[in-house]
């Protein structure tokens, strides 16, 4: 199966071709740049590279999110309107379970992280349960914090990955003492490829006409209007 | 003549829109969603719910408008898509849905200008004659444009404040009317009387800008004024009275500019060029000078792709197309487009 996998949700920008068991090619960066001005252009030389035509594609995968929400708006858009326009099925996979890919063969835990804001991140809990590396707890938003505190409770070995590390280290070294590892600086940008393969084992969309981001949160002006429907 | 078709693509505030069209003057098909009713609760466009609502709404009104206009990408010449300027995630939908569909059918893209969309609007109701000059009046814009030749626009005249739409809803918004005001006051104001003194704003003589921040301060003084002292004031002759004052400079100034640059064709472009009292004084005034007036009707001059489509026909004749690294641009430059 030629397919074709974009990831956007980050700084980090992935794109990937894969056909079969072979991954044909893959662009990673991790650059403050605009993806809607790079993903395309990015796209379109490694296709040409690869020697994949756009009507040979077979599957569309696409990191749906969470993240940066213009972020995943620019790959999950150009994804959809790739796969409804040329008929193809579309897979969305998690941004944070791409980068839990990265600690695959981790004797633990793994706890993707990216920073968001005022103490709090993105994160969910990946590893290997019964011979399957898979999703153990389900992808959030919560305050730094608490989240070592409640892997600090539960587990004996538990590994963070993610660019943005450096901003809640302290915390995390405070609260899981050795207990935590952290990913070397390779294994902090996800990794198109690891993406094309989780999404060519994943059930594709039923609609993908409807298909959107997982922003994880509503938007702010949304929030503000149920918080005051509420009282 | 060989028929060109363009698939055209307008995401720029809350209408997720798209349309084919044929050698840039002939509608196929012309699909809008309109996210309005979602909006309404906030009392404005709130641009993270604007971008949330394209990314659902996107690939449903691209496949609506090729399977309304019968044709397969196959038989387009080219994908088009507004570029700027707008709110910059809700162009980024279009313009990255826009450029995926240039790609997957190697099909030429084209970055269109909103404004130049609007007035381009105009095209696909009657030929353009040159030379013109066209009042765009929306939400986001007031100027006065004077286009020599197709794809030639010089901007004469603009707002240094609010534009003219802006002043509706904000006038709406303290006279108690539900959001978008502006169709709310076109109607008060046509049951009440132009009793109420308000300012004019001409500014220099020789100038076609336009400021319309004091006129909307003078309203809620009025009101409030009015309040203090325990007067009742007619919400229609309030309504009535701003925009009579709003509609004098507007057709005052578009005359001017008509005659000053001897223009063949007057054009009114935008969302508030649906306002009655505009259109009708418009109308009256014209046809006394003898130039003719063009004003398409209420679909075309809200937001809506067919003018992306009708405007993107002039850089498709001269083969201007734009690479995969078109970005929306919040800012884009009408005269440099
Ligand atoms: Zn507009």
């Amino acid at each position: 199966m030629k397919a074709l996998a974009i990831d956007t949700s980050t700084f980090v920008m992935g794109v990937s071709v894969v056909d079969g068991d072979q991954v044909l090619g893959e662009v990673i960066t991790n650059l403050k740049k605009n993806h809607s001005i790079r993903l395309m252009p990015a796209i379109d030389e490694l296709m040409k590279d690869t020697g994949v035509r756009p009507n040979q594609l077979e599957r569309i995968i696409v990191a749906h999110g969470p993240g940066s929400y213009t972020g995943v708006r620019i790959g999950v858009t150009t994804a959809k309107t790739l796969a409804y326009s040329l008929g193809i099925p579309l897979v969305g996979v998690s941004s944070i379970e791409v980068l839990a890919q990265n600690g695959r063969f981790f004797n633990g835990v793994i706890s993707p992280i990216f920073d968001a804001r005022r103490g709090q991140v993105y994160t969910g809990l990946y590893g290997d349960m019964n011979g399957e590396f898979t999703n153990i707890a389900r992808d959030q938003i919560c305050l730094v914090t608490d989240w070592a505190s409640h892997l600090n409770s539960q587990y004996e070995n538990v590994l963070f990955l993610g660019n943005d590390i450096s901003i809640h280290k302290e915390i995390i070294i405070e609260k899981l003492g050795d207990k935590v590892q952290f990913g070397q600086i390779s294994d902090h940008n996800p990794r198109p490829s690891e993406l094309a393969r989780v999404g060519i084992a994943k059930e594709p969309t039923k609609d993908v006409h409807s298909f959107t981001p997982n922003y994880i949160r509503l938007a702010e002006a949304e929030a503000n209007w149920l918080a005051n429907q509420e009282k | 003549m060989d028929k060109k078709l363009i698939l055209a693509i307008e995401t720029s505030c809350d209408e997720t829109a798209a349309a084919v069209i044929k050698n840039g003057n002939e509608i196929l098909s012309n699909i809008v969603a309109s996210q309005i009713e979602s909006h309404k609760r906030f009392g404005g466009v709130v641009p993270e719910i604007a971008s949330r609502h394209h990314v659902e709404q996107i690939t449903v009104i691209i496949e609506e408008a090729m399977k309304e206009a019968n044709v397969t990408y196959n038989d387009l010449s080219a994908i088009a898509v507004t570029e700027g300027p707008g709110l910059v995630g809700a162009l980024l939908i279009g313009v990255n849905a826009a450029k995926a569909l240039a790609f997957a059918h190697s099909l030429p893209l084209i970055g269109v200008h909103h404004i130049a969309g609007h007035i381009y609007a105009n095209q696909l109701i009657t030929d353009l004659s040159f030379p013109l000059m066209t009042l765009v009046v929306s939400g986001g814009h007031t100027e006065l444009v004077y286009m020599k030749e197709h794809g030639s626009f010089e901007v004469i005249g603009e707002t240094r404040d609010d534009a003219v739409g802006e002043a509706y809803d904000k006038v709406a918004r303290t006279l108690n009317l539900p959001y978008p005001g502006g169709p709310h006051i076109d109607r008060l104001a046509a049951s009440g009387e132009a009793s109420i003194d308000l300012p004019r704003a001409w500014l220099e003589p020789d100038s076609y800008d336009f400021s319309f921040s004091g006129l909307k301060s003078a309203v809620i003084n009025t009101l409030h004024n009015a309040k203090q002292k325990g007067i009742e004031i007619s919400k229609e002759d309030l309504a009535a009275s701003f925009q009579e004052s709003v509609i004098e400079v507007l057709v005052e100034k578009s005359k001017r500019a008509a005659t000053e640059y001897d223009v063949k064709q007057f054009l009114v472009a935008g969302g508030v060029a649906a306002n009655k009292g505009l259109r009708e004084k418009l109308k009256e005034q014209f046809t006394e000078l003898g130039i003719e007036l063009v004003i398409p009707p209420l679909y075309l001059c809200t937001d809506n792709a067919a003018m992306i489509g009708a405007a993107a026909f002039v850089h498709l004749e001269k083969q201007q197309f734009t690479s995969y690294t078109l970005n929306g641009n919040p800012g884009l430059d009408l005269e440099n487009d």
